[in-house]
């Protein structure tokens, strides 16, 4: 899939808070179509990356573009248009907690689609059918479960059949199984709307299951230190961090 | 003096060699030997080139003979001091190992250096004139979304806003009505105790009518509001910032400013002059009361003389004041719910500030009012 041209493109980006520096001199491409895995150890910046990536947070220095237009650069009306092609399901749902899940899925449908309340509501319950919680719809999300209110957010990050999907560490605080669920419906999603993917996580299993490229971030070294599809980078990777970090800590040495 | 559990031994084995024995129980609860003093004679001891620590019958062990450890290394350490630990229990050793297997990451202790009263105020005052900025902005940025929604380009839902009118509106009646009576009652005994010198109660009618409708009415609603409504608007704001709900409008395209404070300063704009009028009626009511029952005044004549108390004027400056008051209530609350940072802490803090504010801004505000309608005769 990497013959086609890159879809989003960082360049040199720096993050930081005020003196603070996160991470600096990022430069990676996303391709149309990829599941874009952002990996690094706990506190290095990969969902401040997301903040980015998604304009909620200027870069302190460098691009984030979108085919090819920078981001920050752009107007109001552009940047809006962008947002508007971009689906972030946050670390913990972020639900509107005033409202029910099909209110909350029918907010962005009333704001950018002519479709009539009839129309919205029957789109708020195949969106919620697709991540198997058809019935919820009159449910406040203080009244669902941890799992649930995470589908219910991807639910509304579809809403508007967006071609980005961002994922903010689908897999924390799931249990095994449901962690693999959300895997094969991020998989399934990928193949089936085409949408391209980019998943903040450290879940060694799903890096490797569902992951078509990466880059790494090194907390240390405050940059990222080596990209390249997860299944590559455990093979051939010398750096000792990375091999470390997609081995458990365990060496081949302790293995064999 | 209570017996200690734990015993020190020190014995110098060779000229630079000390060896220190430990024995008994080292518990954290244990009232144990003073450890402080046999450091600090350490430390001033001189040519010691090694320290053994040996196991002389330690019976029981947790955390605090491992901060005496770690001490003991620590202070060594910078000496250029050998320890050996190797007669210790094991687990001992393995903690002390464990403790000392990820070195200290340089920079990540916080520096506790003590800052010159002159460094602080300073930092006060950048602090104070960012806050200063802060509001300017956030007001600017409220009339701007004022400005797209008198144009029909404002995006918020019209439900969220009938919620929060019924939120600030008829929910708030009951409470309202308390504090307006009793004030409406505490103004006719003020007045009463004064005019009756004069034999002239029939004018506390006059005093509780003009007094309630150019000012009680007004800032009693005010500061009830700011604590029942402005600290409410603090702390949901708040929440949806910690939840990162905050975060899920803006990268949806939806303005914050539109989407949840426009809708609330509206409604506290609109329902904040009602509540006012009905505070000064039901103030109004209170003095009545007293009017009638102490001061033997007829129904008719405290009405009659209310009637000509109250001025067109007088009711106007009222509402006007009410109006102004409701929109310093719903910024300070809605600003500090959007500003919020994101634990439980900075919730409960916008809160307080979001209260405190909307008072102080509402005492300013009316003070300033009040001269403006003095210097213009209003």
């Amino acid at each position: 899939m990497t013959d086609l041209p890159p879809y989003l493109q960082i360049s040199d980006l720096t993050m930081a808070y005020g003196d603070f520096v996160i991470q600096r001199d990022l430069s990676f491409t996303i391709h149309r179509g990829d599941i874009f895995i952002i990996m690094g150890g706990s506190g290095c910046g990969k969902s401040t990356l997301v903040r980015h990536m998604v304009g909620l947070k200027a870069p302190a220095r460098g691009t984030v573009a979108y085919d090819g237009m920078s981001f920050w650069d752009a107007n109001a009306a552009e940047r809006a248009r962008q947002l508007r092609r971009i689906g972030i399901l946050y670390q913990s749902g972020a639900l509107w907690s005033s409202m029910t899940l099909a209110e909350n899925i029918a907010v962005p449908l009333e704001a950018y689609t002519i479709l009539s309340p009839a129309d919205i509501a029957d789109v708020v319950s195949l969106k919620l059918a697709l991540v198997g919680l058809a019935g919820f719809e009159d449910y406040y999300p203080a009244e669902i479960s941890g799992g649930m209110r995470k589908r219910a957010g991807l639910a509304r990050a579809m809403a508007l059949d967006p071609d980005i999907l961002f994922f903010d560490e689908p897999s924390a605080g799931l249990d095994p199984v449901s962690a693999k669920l959300l895997d094969d419906l991020i998989l399934e999603l990928r193949d089936s709307l085409g949408a391209t993917v980019v998943v903040v996580t450290h879940e060694l299993a799903s890096i490797f299951a569902i992951g078509d490229d990466s880059v790494f971030l090194d907390p240390d070294r405050k940059t990222m230190i080596a990209q390249g599809a997860p299944k590559d980078l455990l093979r051939s990777c010398e750096d000792p961090t990375v091999q470390a970090f997609l081995r458990r800590g365990v060496t081949d040495k302790e293995r064999s | 003096m209570t017996t200690t559990t734990s015993q020190i031994r020190m014995e110098q084995v060779r000229e630079d060699v000390r060896r220190i024995g430990l024995s008994g129980s080292w518990r954290v609860n244990d009232s144990r030997a003073d450890v402080g003093m046999e450091l600090a004679a350490l430390d001033r001891a001189s040519g010691i080139q090694r320290i053994e620590v040996v196991d002389d019958g330690i019976t029981d062990w947790d955390s605090a003979l491992l901060t005496f450890l770690r001490a003991l290394h620590a202070m060594s350490r910078s000496r250029g001091v050998a320890v050996d630990v190797s007669d210790l229990p094991e687990g001992v050793r393995r903690l002390l190992a464990m403790a000392d297997s990820v070195p200290e990451r340089t920079g990540a202790r916080r520096s506790t250096d003590t800052v010159l009263w002159v460094t602080r105020v300073g930092a006060r005052t950048v602090k104070g004139f960012r806050d200063l900025r802060d509001s300017v902005s956030f007001l600017g940025e409220l009339t701007l979304a004022f400005g797209a929604m008198l144009r029909g380009r404002a995006r918020f839902r019209r439900t969220d806003f009938w919620a929060v009118i019924q939120e600030c509106g008829p929910e708030a009646l009951p409470i309202i009505s308390l504090i307006s009576v009793l004030v409406g009652m505490i103004l006719a005994f003020l007045g009463a105790v004064q005019l009756r010198m004069f034999g002239a109660e029939i004018f506390i009618a006059d005093a509780v009518a003009v007094g309630m409708a150019r000012e009680m009415g007004a800032l009693m609603t005010a500061i009830l509001m700011a604590g029942r409504t402005g600290a409410a608007f603090a702390a949901r704001l708040g929440t949806m910032q910690v939840n990162e709900e905050i975060d899920a409008l803006q990268t949806m395209g939806f303005s914050p400013m539109e989407f949840l404070v426009l809708p609330r300063a509206l409604a506290l704009i609109l329902m904040m002059p009602l509540l006012a009028i009905y505070a000064v009626a039901l103030g109004i009511l209170g003095g009545a009361v007293v009017g009638i029952l102490m001061l033997d005044l007829t129904p008719t004549q405290y009405y009659v003389q209310t009637v000509n108390a109250l001025s067109l004027n007088a009711v106007v400056s009222g509402l006007i004041k009410s109006a102004v008051f409701g929109v310093l209530v719903a910024v300070s609350g809605c600003m500090q719910g959007i500003r919020c940072g994101r634990s439980a802490s900075a919730v409960g803090d916008a809160t307080t500030a979001a209260v405190v504010n909307a008072i102080v801004y509402i005492v300013l505000a009316d003070s300033l009012i009040s001269v403006i309608y003095v210097i213009t005769g209003f």
